[in-house]
């Protein structure tokens, strides 16, 4: 699971209001390289929940000096950019599980493949 | 990267070892899955550096050819365990860093979860027929609301119609760009036939 899709995952356990950002609990991690493409990263930044992405790669131990607050002209800033796509991208979780924030409730991370499966008296 | 050379690859992709019949799982021939990413890709421009999801991915043809066209990241969804390994171990015979793969219930999903997080959205939906009644119409409505830009998705020509009223409905425009034979092999033991032909539409649906 890379942090691009982190940023978008919520949990969705009856009753639960507000699963999102789901705490990372990782016990493998691993950085691959992924060609650096700086207009892609450009165009996901606004969508993101930049804090749920800085407290993420924290979570990881991966943050590095990745600012708090999104940092003005970032278009134009090839450092930066470079920064976010790894933490976007390289950064992935193999091992570990993501707990929902409200209800506690873990779901597992196996080979990399996060299941937010849900049992039926769950949904 | 040519037509040609993308279907070539595609037939190295593994498929179903023992496809379910409940959740319908059709593989996606390696000439259909290289014919839709490509003009996905050159009529479109709908590919390339973009956020890509697959829903149903099954083995995921549909996204290793989204990643081979370099999708800035392709999102493969899938309900099925067995199905996410082949995925999985594709994707690594292939050396692609550019997927990831998700199991979830995509009928549990809430409407707004992903909406328009995506910029588009790509899918060989189940085609709703047998146990599944709907679900194809489940889906659809499930990756409109994910994409930003454009869902493209096979349905059964049979029912066209049905689907440019709810499209209608929804306000989306539907466009077909092709319509295909699918040749289903007999994969499942109701098939008495060697292979079974079905008219398919390739649909391109985006937000008018």
């Amino acid at each position: 699971m890379k942090l691009l899709t982190h940023n978008m995952l919520t949990s969705h356990v009856k009753g639960v209001t507000k699963g999102y950002p789901l705490l990372i609990k990782a016990t493998e991690v691993k950085v691959n390289e992924v060609e650096f493409n700086p207009k892609f990263v450009c165009r996901m930044i606004p969508k993101l929940e930049w804090s749920a992405l800085v407290q993420a790669a924290d979570q990881l131990g991966h943050r590095e000096d990745l600012p708090g607050e999104l940092v003005p002209d970032y278009e134009k800033n090839e450092d930066f950019l470079k920064k976010v796509h790894r933490v976007l991208l390289e950064v992935e979780v193999i091992e570990g599980s993501l707990q929902c924030p409200e209800s506690g409730r873990e779901f597992p991370i196996s080979k990399g493949i996060p299941n937010m499966l849900l049992n039926e008296d769950e949904a | 990267m040519k037509l040609k050379e993308l279907e070539s690859c595609l037939q190295q992709v593994d498929t179903f070892e023992e496809p379910k019949i409940l959740l319908e799982q059709y593989p996606t021939s390696p000439h259909i899955a290289a014919c839709m990413l490509y003009t996905i890709h050159s009529s479109f421009d709908d590919i390339e550096g973009k956020l890509v999801a697959d829903l149903g991915c099954g083995c995921g043809v549909l996204s290793i050819g989204a990643a081979m066209l370099d999708a800035g990241l392709c999102v493969g969804f899938e309900i099925d365990e067995d199905a996410l390994e082949i995925f999985r171990r594709n994707a690594e015979e292939f050396e692609l860093s550019n997927v990831d793969l998700l199991q979830c219930d995509l009928c549990h999903l809430e409407v707004e979860t992903y909406a328009q997080k995506f910029d588009t959205v790509i899918m060989n939906p189940p085609f709703g027929t047998k146990h599944n009644q709907g679900m194809d119409m489940k889906f659809l409505h499930t990756a409109l609301t994910m994409s930003q830009t454009a869902v493209y998705s096979l349905h059964k020509t049979s029912t066209r119609e049905h689907i440019q009223k709810k499209a209608n409905d929804w306000g989306v425009k539907m466009e077909v760009i092709a319509e295909l034979r699918y040749d289903l092999p007999a994969s499942y033991k109701f098939h008495k036939k060697k292979s079974v032909d079905i008219q398919v539409d390739f649909l391109r649906f985006s937000k008018a």
